[in-house]
């Protein structure tokens, strides 16, 4: 096995495209070495992408923020003014392993993993983050919820690597919360996750909102029909029980030692209603 | 199998290693360095007995490629003590009772000596959620939050 740490992306997509799918990236290397250690990743070639500046960039853009898809989730966690404009992102990013592993973890290696139960993928989704991909083919732009297809399996074509997260300009009156079920606080593994992003209009009306859900499908899912309950509402208490029956509604987990399929089903619901009276909470202290 | 060469500090000291492309840095400074106080527990990144600093940051050792070190500066649990003196973390883990069979000790040390510099007066449960990833099965953890937050008074001399 050889290792590379390319200085450039060209350098970086030369390598990953010259490996005939036998090449992994390497960013924080949480799952990775985890991975090679047990034989369940045997790659020729490790292309290190942390030397690359484009990927260990966090900057605002566009009224936004564009974050490198190496930056690791303690470097998400200190920078103050992301964390306020993105509390729920922070939320997920928190619950990733400990402080240990928050200190390698990325949210790109988070995504590129590809498991159903990542803590990040339904915060971003929620918040409409927007991934930026780089290939030998050149760049593209994919929402976050159309990267992954199901355990361990990306839309990504060979040589093709997550560069950066763009987080859009915020809008007044928003806010965004990631919760999770685990049965112990720290340290474990989603049995359910949701995230909700939702926007207040001048009265308090919800004028945008998006729900994500994770761990109860093949890949965290992005679930319209539980937006739709909160749209137009006020995120009254009949609101927030239309938002847990739709989320509930689109469950497609599976039965595991973390959960049976009716457990998650039902938690799916408690746990967006729950998220999504964080998020309305948020929103009305960011006026 | 190609070796590669690798320069770091480790607790201030220039060293050079070479190493497996494979091989993680836990396994460098234990096999190729002979610093054995970092100790393997689950080799999965779940119980933090191999825990350092790479360039002032809290990391699993197991979980990172001693190739990656290139350039780094490592701190490990040799370099708490100054000579004789010890590290107040680690008198206070021998005045509180805080370590049995000892496997967990270095990685809570370097653990705990982070939180420590982040927050020198951290609440009992910001000490238990930060050394959330680090295991012990001998103290039931009371007398390891105990020393923490004892060695937090007393680097602070309150």
């Amino acid at each position: 096995m050889r290792y590379e740490a390319p200085k450039t992306l060209e350098q970086a997509i030369a390598l990953l495209a010259g490996a005939n799918g036998r090449a992994r990236v390497l960013a924080g290397g949480t799952d990775l070495v985890i991975q090679m250690r047990s034989g369940r990743a045997e790659p020729e070639l490790l292309v290190d992408i942390k030397g690359i500046p484009e990927l260990r960039s966090l900057a605002a853009e566009a009224g936004g923020y564009r974050v490198g898809a190496a930056v690791t989730c303690m470097e998400l966690i200190e920078h103050a003014a992301f964390a306020k404009a993105w509390p729920g992102i922070i939320d997920g990013v928190k619950y990733i392993g400990s402080i240990q592993v928050k200190g390698r973890a990325t949210m790109g290696g988070n995504l590129c993993n590809a498991s159903p139960a990542a803590d990040s993928v339904p915060a971003l989704i929620a918040a409409g983050a927007i991934a930026c991909i780089a290939g030998p083919k050149g760049r593209r732009e994919a929402p976050v919820e159309e990267v992954v297809t199901g355990p361990g399996k990306t839309t990504l074509a060979g040589g093709e690597l997550v560069l950066s997260f763009l987080l859009p300009r915020r809008q007044p009156r928003s806010g965004d919360a990631y919760l999770r079920f685990t049965p112990r606080s720290e340290m474990d593994i989603a049995v359910v996750g949701a995230g909700v992003n939702l926007t207040l209009g001048a009265k308090g009306v919800c004028s945008a909102a998006r729900v994500s859900l994770g761990a109860v499908a093949a890949r965290a899912l992005l679930v319209p029909e539980a937006a739709a309950a909160l749209l137009g509402s006020k995120v009254d208490a009949a609101a927030l029980e239309r938002l847990a029956a739709a989320a509930s509604a689109a469950c497609r987990p599976i039965d595991d030692k973390r959960g049976t399929k009716e457990f998650r089903i039902k938690v799916a619901g408690v746990m967006a209603r729950r998220a999504a009276a964080i998020a309305l909470e948020r929103a009305r202290g960011q006026n | 199998m190609s070796r590669n060469h690798v320069s770091a500090t480790v607790n201030g000291d220039q060293v050079e290693f070479l190493c497996e492309t494979g091989q993680t840095l836990l396994d460098a400074l234990r096999d190729e360095l002979r610093l054995t106080g970092t100790k393997e527990g689950c080799g999965t990144g779940d119980c933090g007995a191999c825990s350092v600093m790479v360039d002032g940051r809290l990391v699993c050792s197991c979980l990172m490629l001693a190739v990656e070190a290139e350039g780094k500066a490592i701190e490990t649990v040799e370099g708490m003590a100054k000579g004789e003196k010890l590290h107040p973390l680690q008198k206070k883990f021998i005045e509180h009772a805080a370590l049995q069979c000892g496997i967990c000790t270095p990685g809570f040390l370097i653990a705990a000596r982070a939180l420590l510099e982040r927050n020198p007066d951290p609440t009992e449960s910001e000490v238990r959620f930060w050394l959330a990833g680090n295991l012990c099965r001998c103290t039931g953890y009371q007398k390891i939050v105990e020393a923490v937050l004892d060695a937090g008074r007393e680097m602070r001399g309150a």
